[in-house]
């Protein structure tokens, strides 16, 4: 990016006025939204985390961290945020190995690849509500001749012990809730490697190729380590989105306990509950969790584009 | 590809002109729509089966009597309104009521009327004579310090099993089941024959044949005292209820959370299962969706343990505060307590009426069941449709319930049901 030094500035007030008074005004309704909608609401949903508000009747005055202190001790709130480990550990995981192979596939230029990198993108279009109807039925666990989805498919090939419970298995129906959500991103991941792929000059691959490098050590030594970036940039996309996740389990499995994650309980919370400070509480600690993963990303790019 | 500027201009104009032209279209100030007629928006859970076919022959009654206004339906699907209420909680702290919403008679209301949100209506109680008219039993319950909040329509029961003839048959049992003792070797005797022994849905039809349970075990007073300060949550007739839930659970269907109480119901008229115990909207969806006969093809009994109890919940139309069309809506709140509206609706819904003067000529076999039993039962409220507990009493049973759902410990079931109690109980 260019930028003008400080020096260039003229020294008179009103023509440095000039220089950036304009942009201001041309962001400034963007910054006011932003100022009252995100920072705004974050702060009063703060104010709302610490208040005596738990009934329909609206009471903002302070408690303090009651409502946090209760939360630790709440099973239901730990065993969301271990079903949203186990979802988010193998969503990101499935996203960018499956994302990986199908860039690298595409990448070594099979043939109409057009037509593919339009395939793998499609899920990307369907609103997680829309596929978890569909997975809701793909992934249906009712045994015997009841079955269907998945486990018919299973059943006919001859592949019967592949047959389960999916997302109602007590242990691992998180990793099974992550499939639909795996399907639907990893073709973005896809696209954000390919990209990175595309980036890279092909003298660096024919030099190392000169040097007698094989195929498998240019992509270790030359391409994968000029990769990172997009990989890191994948890691914390697809992160957010999994720890945000809300309309696609509320698709498959409605509000059970069973696929429980912070964010279905947050909404129980308030909307079921009228516990609004309980709600605000567990935003809370969505948004710290989310900030953990997304404030040192951007750090780290904000401090590479200031070299 | 590049864009001409008079191509972006037109285009951006069109879109304005269109987003200007739907903001004119939408219901103006009065909310006189197109043909002189006023709109009344009216919020439910009611959106399928008999529920809505209920809903739509008492919307027809009400505009022939009241030609001036058009009813607006804006119902939003989901079991036991478990959608419909959080989308109702965020119009009402917004400021943008439905001009009448639906709300289970009971607990359930008092979150409403601590807030403020809804108005008294007692003068209409008074203006239409309907004290003489909806049963003692069921006034109280509507009744928070001498005012009236919503006008009831219809009642239903909660403790209904519902069984399978031809699998009951198969298996040889030739009754439903009185006692819990007597379930459990019928369950065992249609698990024999290779079917499911009972089917349930997803979490909330499960809490719902808890309190099926819960009664049957405590009976009409022990269950009434539950739901009042110092109940005995942490008792042994508790634990033994919960114990009996829990050994219930064992005869279940692998795939309850997959399903919807209509999912549930149909395996049982299909003939995949014996017994159910679902609420008496069941009877309108055997009849009226999977066509079914009842006595020949499903029949039903008390649930086990709870004969000569109703264990009830009834559906009320409320009026907002703020509602804009306050006039409309009262009428609207006429039609849903009188006579002609309840039998309009309650013969489809599947559901007696709350009055006491309704015909039962128009009612079908199972209701006409409904309506003798009312007159001569003991009533009691239920948990999972609103009338015990308030919604956030009921919605931390839920999560108790749920966790035990995977835990299935039931000392640990028992100690957090005491806890909510302790905390909501008044």
């Amino acid at each position: 990016m260019k930028r003008s030094s400080p020096r260039d500035r003229p020294r008179r007030g009103r023509a440095r006025a000039r220089t950036w008074l304009p942009g201001l005004l041309l962001i400034s309704p963007s910054l006011i939204a932003v100022a009252v909608f995100v920072y705004g609401m974050i702060g009063y949903n703060l104010k709302v985390s610490v208040s005596k508000w738990h009934s329909s009747v609206k009471d903002t005055s302070y408690e303090g961290f009651k409502t946090y202190r209760d939360l630790m001790d709440d099973e239901r709130f730990t065993q969301a945020w271990q079903n949203l480990l186990t979802f988010t550990v193998v969503f990101i995981v499935g996203t960018l190995v499956m994302g990986l192979v199908m860039a690298l596939l595409l990448e070594k230029g099979a043939r109409g690849e057009g037509f593919f990198r339009s395939v793998y993108l499609f899920p990307m279009a369907i609103s997680f509500i829309a596929s978890g109807i569909v997975w809701r039925w793909l992934m249906n666990p009712a045994p015997g001749d009841r079955a269907s989805g998945l486990n018919v498919l299973f059943g006919r090939i001859g592949l019967d012990g592949l047959q389960n419970q999916w997302w109602q298995d007590p242990d691992w129906g998180m990793a099974a809730m992550a499939m639909p959500a795996i399907w639907q991103m990893s073709g973005y991941v896809m696209a954000l490697f390919l990209a990175g792929f595309r980036g890279i000059p092909e003298e660096l691959r024919e030099a190392a190729r000169v040097d007698g490098a094989g195929e498998f050590q240019v992509y270790r030594h030359v391409v994968f380590p000029q990769l990172r970036p997009v990989a890191l940039s994948a890691l914390i996309i697809v992160g957010h989105i999994s720890l945000k996740v809300f309309d696609l389990i509320v698709a498959v499995a409605g509000q059970q306990i069973i696929a429980d994650v912070p964010a279905i309980y947050m909404w129980q919370a308030v909307f079921q509950g009228y516990d609004y400070a309980k709600g605000a509480a567990i935003a809370t600690c969505l948004l710290l969790f989310v900030a953990v993963l997304v404030v040192p990303y951007l750090v780290h790019t904000f401090r590479q584009e200031k070299r | 590809m590049s864009i001409t500027r008079r191509g972006f201009l037109t285009a951006s104009g069109l879109v304005l002109g269109s987003w200007s032209l739907a903001a004119c279209g939408d219901d103006s100030g009065d909310g006189k729509s197109a043909d002189g007629k006023t709109k009344l928006s009216v919020f439910s859970w009611w959106t399928g089966g008999g529920e809505e076919a209920g809903l739509k022959a008492m919307v027809a009654d009400f505009e022939k009597r009241n030609s001036k206004i058009k009813f607006s339906n804006d119902a939003i699907a989901g079991g036991a309104g478990s959608k419909a209420k959080a989308v109702l909680a965020s119009r009402l702290s917004s400021h943008n009521p439905p001009d009448s919403f639906q709300g289970h008679a009971g607990a359930e209301l008092s979150d409403y009327i601590k807030a403020g949100q809804i108005e008294d209506l007692t003068f209409l109680y008074e203006q239409e004579g309907w004290r003489k008219v909806f049963p003692e039993t069921l006034l109280p319950l509507l009744t928070l310090d001498g005012k009236i909040y919503s006008v009831p329509v219809n009642i239903h029961r909660a403790n209904v099993l519902w069984h399978n003839v031809k699998v009951l048959e198969e298996a040889g049992v030739s009754e439903p089941p009185k006692t819990l003792d007597d379930f459990h070797s019928a369950l065992d005797k249609v698990k024999g024959k290779g079917k499911i022994a009972l089917v349930v849905g997803e979490q909330w039809t499960q809490q719902h044949l808890l309190e099926t349970v819960l009664l049957g075990k405590l009976g009409a007073d022990g269950y009434a005292a539950l739901w009042k300060k110092g109940g005995d949550w942490g008792g042994t007739q508790v634990k033994d209820a919960l114990e009996t839930w829990a050994e219930l659970l064992k005869y279940t269907n692998t795939d309850a959370a997959s399903l919807t109480w209509q999912d549930a119901s149909k395996l049982l008229g299909d003939g995949k299962a014996g017994f159910n115990v679902m609420g008496d909207w069941a009877d309108s969806y055997f009849t009226v969706d999977l066509k079914l006969k009842p006595k020949t093809d499903y029949g039903w009994s008390a649930a086990p343990g709870t004969d000569g109890l109703y264990q009830f919940l009834s559906d009320s139309f409320t009026l907002p505060k703020g509602a804009k069309h306050r006039e409309q809506a009262i009428a609207w709140l006429k039609e849903c307590g009188s006579k002609a509206g309840q039998d309009a609706f309650n013969p489809k819904k599947g559901s007696i009426p709350a009055r006491n003067d309704a015909d039962p000529a128009l009612y079908g076999t199972y209701l006409q069941w409904a309506l003798e039993e009312w007159k001569k039962d003991k009533v009691v409220g239920s948990l999972t449709h609103g009338v015990v507990a308030n919604l956030a009493w009921t919605s931390e049973i839920g999560t108790a319930l749920g966790l035990f759902l995977g835990s299935k410990n039931v000392g640990k079931l028992q100690d957090a049901l005491a806890k909510a109690a302790g905390k909501y109980a008044v």
